[in-house]
């Protein structure tokens, strides 16, 4: 069993490729956990730092600094009672958050961690994946009209016109970054998620940097269509609180409601990835050709393990910081725990770093890699989420004439001119 | 004063159409959609209940349904001293609960035939702008959630905290003040309620100015509001709309001017006015207004007089058989109260006119052929009190 399990450490394509069924399975049990611990750290994340943009504290009851406020809010929301309305549709009803859930993990399947970090490496894999990103709508689509009331309909009828919208201009802005990867001597592009940054390792640059500003406009442009996509704000016209109640979910309540979130902050963290994938250089470590002699290696690996010790820090002074009342005992001591847990992760990541310095192929050597690609995937697409965050904070909500204008008049044919452009400097160039 | 005149000439033939129209006719055969929005519903300020009529996101036409917060509270006066009544009226504009007390003590002293001092003319117009300024943020705040932007709010709420605790050191209330009585005002200022006030001067500007930063040339904002909501002078005029909605619209009317009452006729400030008379101009309306009430506190608080702050008013208030008017500007416009009085120790009847009712009136029109996210816009920019819209 232990060589079973080892046999595929040594490997370097991903266990979809390898045919690897068990550790293909594996990742995606993997994933679908990680996924489901970052819906739940962004849920947390995006209440403290809202809370921060607007002078309050927000949770700060559950556990030390609202900690364990996603977990008890997850807990009460399985507790409801599960309410389907007599007068909707009940099969559709039941089956219209499966959907959306869904379509938002199962885009996971492509998103490449690392060089091999991924379930399978797709040679369509940027299709596959706005395809079926895009189908997360039909959940909602289906959500609003099976609820058989009339603010789940205009949500839902919402949602699918403004998904038709952006999805164009969404689309432009992918083949412009797409078109870059043909830049090589052979004069052929690729479609895989994998070709994909590996492309911009032969090229030595981010495609965000690439004929610039080209890039970088096809990124503003598909960050703006991604928070169309995901119904975030300035674009949450779908469940838009103040206009429709809540929406196309306005009639669920309890799980059902909870894995319409679920799929919502999923859809996100998936859209975001597609972003950090095309344009922002994937799993690469910044400045892999420019710094890349061995040392340098070393320095960027110490990153995972200094965050940690930097989140670990953070936490300590919390605890240093809480009052010395007996009131906050148990708070201070779950802080501390938390705050112990997080250094000791700290320096299992810094043990494995310096034990797995070396570029052999020996197990802590491939840890060492497959850590600082998933670390810097999930930094960069971490500051995506915050931008989601920040949006929010900052700008009131577009009407839905405006958000279609938006789209068609300003997003698509600028998305039209960089793709045309990107294509004309790409044969001068090469 | 000869705005009102003026504009009352002209014809109201925009408001001949009022039926409900039907929809377009298009090759789907689009069926309307009525909607219920309210009475619980976020946006709607408390428990409006308007019913929209739609052709997909279009509104046909609405009708608003109120009195969900009815609590009679003009017949209720009719069984109450003067004296007694007059906590009663903090409870109709809840968020401007100065003014409605202003407004009611001043109409019964005009009634009286007796004047407040000096003193407590200056204390009066004090308090009643700065439930000017916190009324005005209340309403931007909700407001621009309404819109979607949430961050203001919690803005709004934070600064406005300093002057409810300037209510507070004064009458030991924060929102239902009962800050007057008839005849003037029943406390004296406490000690430091003049720098208290003065703090609030020097620290409001600025924050105004945070305010306009996040919203004033915002685009998203700017879309949302021009031209959403258009209303014209002589529509105002002629549905009786007024306060900031029916100065956005370009009509410079406001009682502190027109009808100077309480100690207004010694300040200089000005009366902004708007153009097109969108959402937009009334946002800005506001913002200046609130400026302009700095203005005026600054210049009350510096030259506040000595004295009394009680007029000669009898223990037991009585006043002669009559009738009065008499209206004030209040933060959402002419808060106007009729009082018929027998002689007796209670009125005979009393009438408010308030103006969040009126201004009411003035939905329909305003959301005719918008989308669905402009009526809750149109909502916020009209700031309306359910508790002041039914009594």
């Amino acid at each position: 069993m232990p060589n079973f399990i080892m046999s595929y450490l040594g490997s370097t394509v991903t266990p979809g490729e390898a045919g690897n069924q068990f550790w293909a399975l594996m990742y995606v049990l993997i994933i679908f956990a990680g996924v489901s611990v970052a819906v739940i750290a962004m849920n947390w994340i995006e209440r403290k730092a809202l809370a921060h943009f607007q002078v309050r504290l927000g949770p700060m009851r559950v556990g030390p600094h609202g900690l364990l406020q996603p977990f008890a809010d997850a807990l009460k929301l399985m507790l409801k009672e599960d309410i389907i309305p007599a007068e909707a549709d009940q099969f559709v009803f039941w089956v219209a958050p499966l959907i959306g859930l869904l379509a938002a993990f199962t885009v996971y399947t492509v998103i490449p961690f690392g060089p091999s970090q991924a379930v399978s490496d797709m040679n369509i894999g940027i299709l596959f994946m706005l395809g079926v990103s895009s189908l997360g709508v039909l959940g909602i689509v289906v959500a609003g009209w099976a609820s058989n009331s009339h603010y789940p309909l205009i949500g839902a009828l919402r949602s699918s016109a403004q998904m038709v919208s952006y999805e164009v201009a969404m689309g432009l802005a992918v083949v412009s970054a797409i078109l870059m990867t043909s830049l090589n001597a052979s004069g052929t592009g690729t479609l895989s998620m994998i070709g994909i940054v590996q492309a911009q390792q032969q090229q030595g640059v981010w495609f965000i940097f690439k004929f610039f500003p080209l890039g970088f406009i096809a990124l503003v442009i598909f960050a703006i269509a991604m928070i169309a996509e995901t119904n975030r704000a300035p674009f949450d016209m779908a469940e838009a609180e103040s206009e429709l109640t809540a929406g196309y979910h306005t009639e669920y309540s309890g799980l059902r409601w909870s894995l319409f979130m679920l799929a919502e902050y999923a859809a996100m963290i998936a859209v975001s990835s597609i972003a950090v994938t095309l344009w922002v250089g994937g799993w690469m470590r910044p400045f892999p050709n420019l710094l890349n002699a061995p040392a340098w290696d070393f320095v960027f690996s110490l990153f995972p393990g200094l965050t940690f010790l930097g989140l670990a820090a953070i936490a300590f002074v919390g605890v240093a910081r809480m009052p010395a009342h007996s009131f906050f005992k148990i708070q201070r001591i779950g802080l501390a725990v938390f705050a112990a847990l997080l250094g000791f992760i700290a320096l299992l990541l810094l043990v494995i770093a310096v034990v797995g310095r070396s570029a052999d192929t020996s197990v802590a050597a491939r840890f060492r890699e497959g850590i600082d690609y998933v670390y810097w995937f999930v930094l960069k697409v971490a500051v995506f989420m915050y931008l989601f965050i920040w949006y929010r904070a900052t700008w009131p909500r577009y009407r839905f004439d405006q958000l279609m204008r938006v789209g068609w008049k300003v997003l698509l044919p600028i998305s039209l001119g960089v793709l045309v452009v990107t294509a004309i400097v790409g044969v001068i160039v090469s | 004063m000869s705005a009102r005149a003026n504009d009352s000439t002209k014809d109201v033939s925009s408001l001949s159409n009022l039926d409900l129209e039907t929809p377009e006719k298009t090759y789907l055969d689009s069926n309307e959609l009525i909607i219920n929005m309210g009475p619980q519903h976020p946006a709607t300020h408390g428990v409006l209940r308007v019913i929209l009529k739609l052709d997909g996101e279009k509104v046909l036409g609405t009708e608003c349904v109120i009195g969900y917060l009815h609590r009679g509270v003009e017949k209720i006066a009719e069984n109450r001293t003067y004296t007694m009544f007059n906590p009663y009226v903090d409870r109709m504009d809840y968020v401007a609960a100065v003014s409605n007390g202003l407004g009611y003590c001043e109409a019964v002293e005009k009634l009286m035939n007796v004047e407040a001092p000096a003193r407590a003319k200056y204390i009066r117009v004090i308090l009643t702008e700065l439930n000017r300024i916190a009324s005005h943020q209340l309403w931007l705040g909700t407001h621009a959630l309404d819109i979607g932007a949430m961050t203001p709010l919690f803005y709004t709420f934070r600064d406005r905290e300093e002057i409810l605790k300037i209510f507070e050191k004064y009458c030991g209330a924060r929102l239902t003040t009962h800050a007057f009585r008839i005849g003037g005002c029943q406390y004296e200022t406490y000690a430091g309620f003049e720098k208290d006030v003065k703090n609030v001067l020097t620290f409001f500007a600025p924050k105004i100015d945070e305010y306009e930063a996040l919203l004033t040339t915002n685009r998203i904002w700017l879309e949302r509001t021009k031209n959403v909501g258009v209303i014209s002078g002589a529509d105002c005029v002629a549905l009786g709309v007024t306060g900031p909605v029916l100065r956005a619209s370009g009509v410079q009317w406001d009682l502190r001017k027109a009808q100077p009452y309480a100690a207004y006729s010694e300040f200089d400030f000005e009366i902004p006015i708007g153009t097109n008379g969108d959402t937009y101009d009334r946002y800005l309306v506001r913002m200046a207004e609130m400026r302009q009430s700095l203005r005026i506190i600054e210049q009350a608080v510096n030259g506040i007089p000595e004295g009394p702050i009680m007029g000669k008013v009898p223990k037991v208030i009585k006043p002669p058989v009559g009738e009065i008017y008499h209206s004030i500007e209040a933060p959402k416009g002419e808060l106007g109260y009729f009082i018929v009085s027998d002689g007796s120790t209670q009125p005979y009847r009393l009438r408010v006119r308030p103006p969040s009712f009126v201004n009411l009136q003035a939905l329909d029109i305003m959301v005719r052929g918008l989308l669905v996210a402009d009526v809750v816009a149109v909502i916020g920019t009209l700031d309306i009190v359910l508790g002041e819209v039914d009594r």
